[in-house]
């Protein structure tokens, strides 16, 4: 889990060079803490034969993380809504729905094996341009 | 930095004060340890005093639902106290909010208990 706390930092450490005020940056933070996370354990399914390929940059425009493993992939249109009544007492599915609340943009690419997950946030000054 | 956890009584309430991160690795595993011992021990009334947690991950909020279910399947009551902002932003949004029971000041949750 030392990878996933770099990674953490690393992602609040770009978010806090763009401009982003505390809550942004924690909860930038936190999205890409999760992506790492799932991708290890649901993902690679803690093998340490397999690896996870992480990148962030800021384009100006907006910061873009890119968080690939290699597992079996996953179809993010069968995750149980975790708001629903009957999930809301479940211990665990609230990964993806965080990161789909912190984040403008959330995309998932099968690779087959593997997946490609990319988290954007969009920049303010960018969105004001625009 | 990491989970630390101290035990107190007060007035036949068990006050758990966390502090750190309750995250995957960080902390998930020392708060359910804990909540479990309380429970076999025979604690029916259990407070986790979250002032001085800042964080807390998904992994984290489904340990709090476990301890809160475990409590209640076992007939203990499980109630947090003096929620810092991030936390509790994180529990209105997952709507977990609703869930528990939440109190600011720890004399009014010691005593709802009574």
């Amino acid at each position: 889990m030392d990878s996933v706390h770099d990674v953490e930092a690393a992602a609040e450490k770009l978010a806090a060079q763009a401009g982003l005020d505390e809550d942004e940056c924690f909860h930038v933070a936190m999205a890409v803490r999760e992506a790492t996370v799932n991708a290890v354990l649901h993902g690679n399914e803690y093998d340490p034969a397999k690896l996870i390929d992480v990148c962030m940059e800021n384009t100006g425009e907006a910061l873009v993380f890119v968080i690939t493993d290699q597992g079996k992939g996953v179809d993010p249109e069968e995750l149980p809504d975790p708001l629903a009544p009957e999930n809301l007492l479940r211990g665990s599915g609230r990964g993806i729905f965080l990161i789909r609340s912190f984040m403008d943009e959330v995309r998932f690419k099968q690779l087959h094996p593997g997946t490609e997950l990319t988290l954007v946030k969009r920049l303010a000054a960018a969105a004001e341009i625009t | 930095m990491a989970l630390s956890i101290a035990s107190r009584a007060v007035d036949g309430v068990t006050v758990l004060d966390l502090s750190g991160r309750i995250t995957l690795g960080e902390g998930s595993v020392q708060l359910r340890d804990a909540i479990r011992d309380l429970i076999s021990k025979g604690q029916k009334n259990i407070l986790l005093n979250l002032g001085e947690v800042n964080y807390i991950d998904s992994s984290g909020l489904g340990e709090l639902v476990s301890a809160y279910t475990t409590a209640k399947n076992q007939g203990a009551g499980l109630k947090l106290l003096n929620l810092t902002k991030k936390v509790k932003d994180v529990l209105q949004l997952t709507k977990l909010y609703t869930v528990f029971d939440i109190y600011d000041d720890e004399a009014s949750a010691v005593g709802s208990y009574k």
